[in-house]
């Protein structure tokens, strides 16, 4: 049935694509990006402090807009973290309509679970190369009792992935662009830089940001299309083609999710929230599913670690992420960077006091943290993690999500991981022990 | 009465110039086509007696012989073939069922030969397999939806599983050798499987034919099958095998039962079979323990009891119109995997009519069946071996994107082992040394160059699809698995196109 759903939102807007003729028109429409899967090239950035501090988003717009070149003006956008402190108990969305008609349809849809806290237009100014945006509106959200009574089963953030998959699926000509609390995403067609200064980025203070320049094969770009992609706390960041995109997204189906924007970042956020929120295991965990070691490294490890590895190969093998990718994953507590198994695609990371920096290129975090204590080039399939150590009040439901119980865990997976080091190296002349540090 | 006359369907050619009467083709041939006459020491030979294996071909020292189709043709139409006219005469002769051998040969169509493969230009590189590791490791069994781990507190700190994940039948490539029983094939033909199964690293198939003594030793490359007639079925050889196959149906004859005619059960057949010297092992077309699901449940249970849970339990079934609800229940009654055998799966002996006419074929099987459990969310619950005519490494990997855990090869491993597809396994008399029990004939083939042939035939196989994967940008099978958006159709219908759960060729993501 989902499949037939799909197939038939997909032909329909294939027509339409027809009938606009020319792909530049500027008729078409700007939200809508259901069609079909459009590789890219990209460039990300991403900065997060531990320490929780708030700092403005001038910073990852500077580092996005040194790697120009890596984008080609077709989208561009941004995900900030603490940017909504006097509002931080109330879900955020952020929504992008084509139509005042959608919108309306939209906020009548949010209003049946949820109490409307404060809504307003999503600011921004106006800027010399984007010409037309769509109607961006965003909405602070408390769910109702009686929404969350209805299925008792359900949690609160179920509740918010099931509105948001409504939204995005259902409702011609809205989008959620993202539904986390005190975070939210902003993004665009246009250069990155373009984005950032046409939403007024320089006006928020967050304590992670992260960046995306698009760089799409074809020249149809929608708004809904850009990068970051988000559910939930949930960001995504993303440079690269996953080719095992089917049957992750069957896999995902399994599951409940659907995947109604035909992209990558959506199955990645998807599995993120799977993994991570739903099966409750810790990032690093989650990165080796993600980007799993290969068998002969597994061989080689002791048994334990043996049995652990082709465990969560024969249980996850669908949720590997294969093809070239380098990602930036956030949510409330955590960034995460991360490689494809082989690191076909360029990421580097590095640290200066509480800050910890990832981008596509080396010089993106130079142009903005000159001398970083520490600059190295993670290994293929090692995440980089970057961790809040300051509670930032942010909701009482976030107080027992699995990161915050599994800090020992982490650091335990971090001595097996150290163990199995000599083993398992694969790329030469890279910084291991460096990498191994900020794990 | 006159009568339509039955035409050869060879003719074997003598280059009398060549031809030093050496009477080599009158030793080799099986069916006597060739007889040697002392008195005018000249060689000749009875065409009509000729099954095209082409054996006598290629022993001949000096090359005198040709086989070649017959061109005579009785007088047929587009709707009255030649071979209809064929079966009716000899129908008409004998009042017999027509049997055959080997899979089904009727122009339905192969979906493979209308499905291709994508590969990765600029946006994702291609991945070279000879310098980078591409991985065909595969898990057959029960898996667990999700991973859960122990409290670290108890335990120092260490990440501990919580998750126990049950047997699984681990495979270098996602290839495994189909069931041939014993008694069908020779033992040189079951040794030359056991060994290549177990030297490359998978695992060949039992049958019904039970295990003989020799090959105990490769029980840990052993798929052991319990079938309608139970041969050879008892506690040990259970216990020697790797893991069980209970065996339903067969794609050449999904229906029916199976017969091994008694000419070819000899003493070592008998003994292994559990069944007296001479006489005819009849399989029953059903298990008469079976009628329905809840029966399965019980014989599945049943051998997971004898085997002490230690082994995966599976299900072949014949792939029919309502395979993807069957499979579904199959899975639901506990099997670990579900085998689904194709219309154009081979077989030792059965009726032409049912072997032409019963039967779905596998690609839409896979797809349907995998779809199914996807949608039923137990798609993890069990592991699928798609089986029935896979020629080609590119029919395997097409087979896996749409769905199919991995897969059974039959005819394309006895064509390795030298057969000729002349579906005559039934008569006995196989020239090759494959289908037949005469020591005269079964010496011919030497399992030792058997296993090497086979381990030849799965190698190469596996590196071609770790080229192709690669050139999908793909460095593990498990990410090809189930990814139909791989594959894309040529000259399907929209309704072919649906079923199998792929996009038309020409159109993108």
């Amino acid at each position: 049935m989902m499949e037939e759903f799909m197939k038939k939102s997909r032909m329909d807007f294939r027509f339409s694509e027809n009938d606009a003729g020319c792909a530049n028109d500027v008729s078409r429409k700007t939200v809508a990006d259901k069609d079909y899967r459009v590789p890219s090239g990209c460039g990300i950035s991403g900065i997060m402090n531990e320490a929780g501090e708030r700092f403005s988003g001038e910073a990852v717009m500077t580092s996005i807009a040194l790697m120009r070149d890596r984008s080609n003006g077709l989208g561009g956008g941004f995900a900030a973290y603490g940017i909504y402190p006097d509002l931080a108990s109330y879900y955020a969305f952020h929504l992008m309509c084509e139509t005042e008609d959608a919108r309306r349809q939209a906020e009548e849809y949010l209003k049946l679970s949820y109490t409307i806290m404060h809504d307003e237009p999503i600011p921004s100014r106006e800027v010399k190369v984007i010409t037309r945006s769509p109607i961006l509106w965003r909405y602070f959200l408390k769910p109702r009792e009686e929404a969350l009574a209805r299925n008792p089963l359900l949690g609160e953030e179920d509740l918010i992935a099931q509105t948001v998959m409504h939204i995005n699926g259902q409702i011609t000509d809205a989008l959620v662009a993202s539904s986390g609390k005190n975070m939210g995403i902003f993004k665009g067609v246009g250069y990155p830089e373009d984005i950032g200064e046409f939403y007024r980025l320089e006006e928020y203070k967050g304590y992670t940001w992260t960046a995306h320049g698009r760089f799409p094969t074809n020249s149809v770009a929608w708004w809904g299309g850009a990068h970051p992609f988000g559910l939930l706390d949930w960001s995504v960041v993303h440079n690269g083609e996953i080719s095992s995109y089917g049957i992750n997204r069957r896999y995902l189906q399994n599951f409940g999710y659907q995947c109604t924007f035909f992209t990558d970042t959506e199955v990645i956020t998807y599995l993120v929230d799977l993994l991570s929120r739903k099966h409750r295991l810790p990032f690093e965990i989650v990165a080796k599913i993600l980007a799993a070691p290969f068998w002969v490294d597994i061989e080689r490890m002791p048994q334990e670690e043996k049995e652990f590895y082709q465990s969560l190969r024969m249980i996850y093998g669908s949720a590997l992420l294969n093809g070239p990718f380098g990602v930036i994953v956030c949510n409330t507590e955590t960034m995460l960077g991360l490689n494809d198994r082989l690191k076909l695609r360029p990421l580097v990371a590095a640290r200066a006091g509480d800050f910890v920096y990832v981008a596509s290129e080396e010089s993106a975090i130079r142009e903005i943290c000159p001398q970083p204590d520490r600059v190295w080039m993670p290994r293929a399939g090692e995440p980089v993690i970057g961790r809040l150590r300051k509670d930032i009040p942010v909701a009482d439901a976030d107080a027992d999500r699995p990161l915050a119980s599994h800090q020992g865990l982490s650091a335990a997976i971090q001595n097996f991981d150290a163990a199995s080091q000599g083993q398992s190296l694969r790329a030469a002349g890279q910084d291991v022990q460096a990498d191994r540090e900020v794990l | 009465m006159a009568k339509i006359p039955i035409v050869q369907d060879f003719i074997v050619d003598r280059d009398e110039d060549k031809c030093i009467h050496c009477q080599v083709c009158c030793r080799m041939c099986s069916n006597d086509a060739h007889t040697y006459d002392h008195e005018t020491d000249r060689v000749s030979t009875d065409s009509q007696k000729c099954v095209g294996c082409h054996f006598c071909e290629s022993f001949c020292p000096t090359d005198a012989l040709t086989v070649r189709r017959n061109s005579s043709e009785i007088r047929q139409n587009a709707s009255w073939k030649q071979e209809m006219l064929t079966w009716i005469a000899k129908q008409a002769e004998t009042g017999g069922v027509l049997l055959t051998g080997m899979g089904c040969d009727q122009p339905y169509p192969i979906y493979w030969d209308h499905i291709l493969l994508n590969a990765s230009q600029v946006t994702n590189p291609s991945i070279d397999p000879l310098r980078e590791p591409m991985e065909l490791r595969t898990y057959l069994g029960q898996k667990p939806d999700r991973i859960e781990l122990e409290d670290t507190k108890g335990t120092g700190g260490k990440v501990r599983l919580k998750t126990k994940i049950g047997n699984q039948l681990l495979l270098q490539t996602p290839i495994l050798f189909s069931a041939m029983s014993y008694g069908s094939i020779s033992l040189n033909a079951c040794k030359s499987l056991a060994w290549a199964a177990s030297e490359f690293g998978t695992f060949y198939n039992t049958g019904e034919g039970g295990l003989h003594r020799d090959l105990y030793p490769y029980g840990p490359n052993t798929i052991v099958q319990v079938a309608s007639g139970r041969f050879g079925v008892h506690e040990e050889y259970l216990k020697a095998g790797a893991a069980i196959e209970i065996k339903i149906g067969q794609g050449a004859k999904p229906g029916i039962g199976g017969h091994l005619p008694g000419e070819k059960v000899n003493e070592e057949v008998s003994r292994t079979r559990m069944i007296p010297m001479g006489s005819d092992a009849i399989s029953p077309a059903p298990h008469h323990d079976i009628y329905s699901i809840e029966d399965l449940r019980q014989l599945i249970y049943a051998l997971k009891e004898a085997t002490r849970y230690e082994k995966p339990v599976g299900v072949k079934i014949s792939a029919v119109h309502n395979v993807a609800p069957i499979a579904t229940g199959v899975v639901r009654a506990g099997a670990d995997f579900v085998s689904i055998d194709g219309l154009r799966g081979g077989t030792g002996a059965a009726p032409t009519v049912i072997r032409n006419n019963v039967g779905i074929p596998i690609e839409l099987a896979i797809a349907a069946v995998d779809s199914r459990l996807r949608q039923e969310g137990i798609r993890n619950h069990a592991s699928i071996i798609a089986a029935g005519g896979f020629r080609t490494s590119g029919d395997i990997i097409k087979a896996i994107a749409l769905g199919a855990d991995a897969v059974y090869i039959g005819t394309s491993a006895l064509v390795a082992l030298g057969c000729h597809l002349c579906q005559k396994c039934y008569t006995g008399k196989c020239n090759w040394g494959i289908a037949t029990q005469d020591p005269f004939l079964t010496k011919r083939l030497n399992p030792n160059i058997g296993a090497r042939r086979l381990v030849n035939l799965l190698r190469a196989w596996s590196l071609e699809i770790k080229e192709m994967l690669g050139g999908m940008g793909i460095n593990a099978v498990e990410s090809l698995r189930g990814n139909r958006e791989a594959l894309r159709g040529v000259g399907l219908s929209d309704t072919d196109l649906h079923i199998l759960g792929i996009k038309p060729a020409g159109e993108a993501w």
